[in-house]
């Protein structure tokens, strides 16, 4: 075992610090040491997408990173979503459209829908299937998913249009 | 009491948005996922690399000598403290850790605990273990006639009357064999115009939630307390605490929201495991599992269904005779109410007059099977709407005609005698064949490229009987707190819950805090299972708020306030205890009634409170070159009585529907000489976004429920009933090849397509 080393990283729009050792995974440091357990661990090996979270504004799988690969970086969780009460058009559009059921897949799937609608504001519905297809849903069947993405895109162009 | 007269004020019959779906965009749902404990040790297990073999030898040394582990334990170790440690629904059969003998690769023998989860991790593989071999049985249908005993010795539960006749039985591995006889149909089969008869089979899959199997339990003064994904925290009450010989109330289970169950997290599944580690560790213990784990924890039953029917030339079936052979792997779990509860639903939704069916619960060497959405009817399902459709092929009928001839109609005695009522099958059946399209033409395609279209029914009886508990309890300020032991694993059954018993008490669904299932707080309530919630809990609901309503109007009456004056609740409790104090605790609780089947001919007339049915109509597009196929189509028709909320009912049978589809087309737990190939999500594929139909539709069909909750009865599994034979008769009607083993790949079509061209490709 080696011995524990100093990782800092701006979370959610805090700077935040913790020690672990050098193999423990990204999500685990998240999870554990800052108490982020919104990030939900899946399959633990790169395949489900329940653990997407933005490494520096992109979307990263936190089971296949180490803690200390994200020294120095800037992390979205489905934790910094929401400004305060005011939920994120995203979550909105989940909440409104059903797009959950047992809800574990649900912080992947925002995250990785965040990510997209960053580079892609007005996608089709291809695009958005496309998109989504890193992160796997066991429940839904992601129609309502496919929707409210679809929705939220449209409601953040109004918003980001009106501003 | 009469439970239809209950008026809805509306809350019933609402999509309002799931009421925990705040926490789980936000991430703050709480998951046992999440759950830690100060001191808490962590285990991780070593399992058995052979598939069936007696344990010779663990060597623990090497694993305890790793700086920072705190202990090994092996089933021995075990025994010390819980001296019978075999547990199960059905059988206890099964070990918390093995005791002398291994039976599947993959049962867990040890486990290390440490505060660390990757110093548990090493220890476990540290543990060398050694065993030696014996012969393995891995087929249910060679499984009854082998001569390698999976278990020396049936141990049959005490809770099962229809189990004693097993107890001590020796040198079989048939945990439960059941039989139904209606008619004759021997003679029908010598008399008939046409006999049929067709095999087919099942793979073995996993449920797969998305959450791995979890729990986490601490002891203190003779109480326990665990901390669960389950779908049945009474059943694992009462369990732990017949093997630690505690009562009940020293045996806490609670809950949280579970990241999907779909029927893998039911009876006992970690919570004996990590009781036994923390009364020996006197440390609160943790125990999840990887994804890779959960395949070798529960699967659905492979099956293998020899039906044979006799038809007559205008396409009557008036004989069908079943065997069926459920694959339950080395532990009984709960396989043998599969074999029996599904069993005497076997050949399908018809109105048949002799029917003959055998079903019978197999133990093999592979892991342990139970129940999957939909407790053995898919597996059923996949045989019969399969063999129906070459029937109506062989006989130049069409499918859907055939079928409508011979439907089991509302009044018909079903196979075991029961009398069907409030199952729509008909109308399902139509609205699955109108929504395809079916009788009109549609291209069927060009070149090397065929298009075909196929349609299939299913049907289950709801378990019986079983039983619900609730408490609706109405606070000093009029607020109404729901006690439901009912676990949403995603169904979305705290929303329905809280419409149950908003409705009957005439407020906003919104305003109800319904408590998570936890044993110290919530009544019994047999399990979350079998899409019984709706109907069984529904009911003990509505009673619990009855109750309540009728001790208001108690309270008023004391009071003095006339009838009928509509006095705020608040109101109420301020003038009887002058301020804002009190309780009124309404409790209900309801089993619905249930008549044994006869043992040797499996009639009864109460088999089951309710049926729920469903019928799939598939559109599929395949390349004859390559076996290649898309599915164009998918509709998903299935009858939930009254919808409590209709956008949630669309998500349970789409959600259904695509899991079904996974099962069809793409999952397969892959073994070679009982060493499973595939546990991950890297090789054993479930359904993706980009795997869906290019149109998938769901329709509810509405009717009423007679005795249900405002005429509701469950639906969650039944969007995985017909799935696998529509999509495998579209593929016939397509190019004219059966696919008769699951799952369907491209593979297999092109083979068949070859043979059928009579130059069948060599096997590899
Ligand atoms: S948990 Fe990271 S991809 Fe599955
Ligand atoms: S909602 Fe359960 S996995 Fe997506």
């Amino acid at each position: 075992m080696s011995s524990p080393v100093e990782v800092r990283m701006i979370v959610n729009g805090t700077p935040r610090a913790g020690r672990c050792e050098p193999r423990k995974l990204l999500i685990d440091f998240l999870r554990e040491e800052l108490g982020l357990t919104g990030t939900h661990a899946g399959c633990e090996h790169g395949v489900c997408g329940a653990c997407t979270i933005l490494v520096d504004g992109v979307a990263a799988r936190s089971c296949l990173m180490f803690a200390v690969q994200a020294d120095g970086a800037t992390l979205t969780t489905v934790e910094g979503l929401a400004d305060g009460d005011e939920l994120h058009p995203l979550q909105q559009a989940f909440h409104r459209h059903h797009a959950l059921q047992c809800g574990f897949c649900t912080p992947g799937m925002l995250i990785a829908a965040l990510d997209f609608l960053a580079t892609n504001p007005e996608p089709s519905e291809a695009e958005i299937r496309d998109a989504l297809s890193a992160v796997l849903c066991r429940c839904t069947g992601y129609q309502n998913i496919v929707k409210a993405v679809a929705d939220a895109a449209e409601k953040m162009r109004a918003a980001g249009g009106a501003s | 009491m009469n439970d239809t007269a209950f008026v809805s004020t509306g809350q019933v019959g609402r999509s309002l948005p799931r009421v925990e779906a705040r926490a789980k965009v936000t991430g703050t749902a709480e998951y046992i996922h999440n759950f830690r404990l100060p001191g808490m040790l962590i285990g991780k297990i070593c399992r058995s690399t052979v598939p069936h073999g007696r344990i010779r030898h663990i060597d623990t040394s090497a694993a305890a000598a790793i700086p920072g582990v705190y202990a090994i334990v092996t089933g021995e170790d075990i025994r010390k403290i819980i001296p019978d440690p075999y547990y199960g629904p059905a059988f206890h059969d099964q070990p918390i850790l093995a005791l002398d003998k291994v039976r599947f690769v993959g049962e867990p023998v040890a486990v290390a605990l440490a505060a660390d989860p990757h110093i548990a991790e090493n220890a476990a593989r540290a543990i060398t273990v050694e065993y030696d071999e014996l012969p393995a049985v891995y087929d249910e249908v060679e499984a009854v006639t082998a001569t390698a005993y999976v278990h020396d010795v049936l141990k049959p539960a005490g809770t099962f009357a229809d189990l004693k006749h097993l107890v001590g039985r020796r040198q079989t591995n048939v945990a439960l064999d059941f039989h139904l006889r209606r008619g004759d149909v021997e003679a029908e089969f010598a008399a008939a115009d046409h006999v049929f008869a067709h095999e087919f089979r099942t793979q073995q899959v996993m449920h797969t939630p998305l959450e791995p199997f979890v729990s986490v339990a601490e002891a203190a003064n003779g109480a326990v307390t665990i901390h669960t994904a389950s779908q049945n925290p009474s059943f694992v009450r009462v369990e732990i605490a017949r093997l630690l010989g505690l009562k009940e109330n020293r045996v806490r289970v609670r809950t949280a929201f579970l990241g999907g169950g779909f029927g893998g997290k039911l009876y006992i599944k970690l919570e004996a495991l990590v009781t036994a580690l923390t009364l020996i560790a006197q440390r609160p213990v943790k125990v999840s599992l990887t994804m890779e784990e959960q395949f070798f924890t529960i699967t659905r039953h492979p099956c293998t269904f020899r039906i044979k029917s006799a038809v007559t030339k205008d396409g009557r079936v008036t004989a069908r005779k079943c065997e069926v052979y459920y694959n339950g792997g080395a532990y009984a779990d709960i396989g043998p109410r599969v074999a029996q509860k599904s069993g005497f639903a076997a050949a399908g939704p018809y109105d048949i007059a002799n029917v003959h069916i055998d079903s019978f619960e197999t133990y093999t060497n592979r892991p342990p099977a139970g129940a999957l959405r939909g407790f053995g009817t898919p597996q059923l399902v996949w045989a019969y709407e399969s063999h129906t459709d070459l029937i109506a092929r062989a006989l130049s009928l069409d499918p859907v005609e055939f079928r409508r001839r011979n439907l089991l109609r509302d009044g018909r005695p079903q196979a075991t005698g029961t009398v069907m009522r409030d199952a729509p099958l008909a109308a399902v059946l139509e609205r699955a064949a109108a929504a395809i399209g079916w009788g009109q033409p549609f291209d069927r395609g060009s070149g090397p490229v065929k298009r075909g279209r196929g349609i299939a029914i299913g049907f289950k009886a709801s378990i019986s009987p079983t039983a619900s508990v609730a408490i609706v309890n109405l606070s000093g300020d009029g607020s109404c707190t729901l006690y439901c032991g009912t676990v949403d694993m995603g169904q979305g059954s705290t929303t329905a819950m809280a419409q149950i018993a908003a409705d009957c008490l005439g407020i906003e669904a919104e305003t109800v805090r319904v408590i998570a299932a936890d044993t110290d707080v919530t009544p019994y309530d047999m399990g979350t299972l079998g899409s019984r919630s709706t109907y069984h809990m529904g009911l003990a609901i509505q009673r619990a708020a009855a109750d309540a309503k009728a001790k208001l109007a108690a309270l008023a009456a004391e009071l003095g306030v006339p009838e009928g004056t509509n006095l705020p609740i608040a109101e109420l409790f301020r003038r009887k205890y002058g301020a804002q104090a009190g309780n009124i605790i309404g409790t209900g609780s309801f089993m619905p009634s249930h008549k044994s089947p006869d043992p040797q001919t499996g009639q009864t007339d109460d088999a089951t409170p309710y049926w729920m049915s469903a019928a799939t109509g598939c559109e599929v597009e395949v390349d004859t070159e390559t076996g290649r196929f898309r599915i164009l189509r998918l509709v998903n028709v299935a009858d939930c009585g009254t919808a409590i909320n209709p956008r949630i009912v669309e998500t349970q049978l789409t959600g259904a529907t695509v899991m079904q589809l996974g099962f069809t087309v793409y999952e397969g737990m892959e073994f070679t000489d009982g060493q499973l190939r595939n546990p991950s999500f890297a090789e054993y594929k479930i359904p993706g976004i980009r795997d869906m139909p290019a149109r998938l539709e769901g329709e509810i069909v509405t009717s009423r429920q007679g005795g249900g909750p405002f005429g509701a009865k469950g639906v969650g599994e039944s969007g995985t009933y017909a799935v696998s034979p529509a999509i495998a008769n579209a593929i016939h009607d397509a190019v004219g090849v059966r696919i008769s083993a699951l799952p369907i790949t491209a593979e297999k079509v092109y083979r068949a397509l070859r043979e059928a061209a009579g130059n069948p490709l060599p096997e590899d």
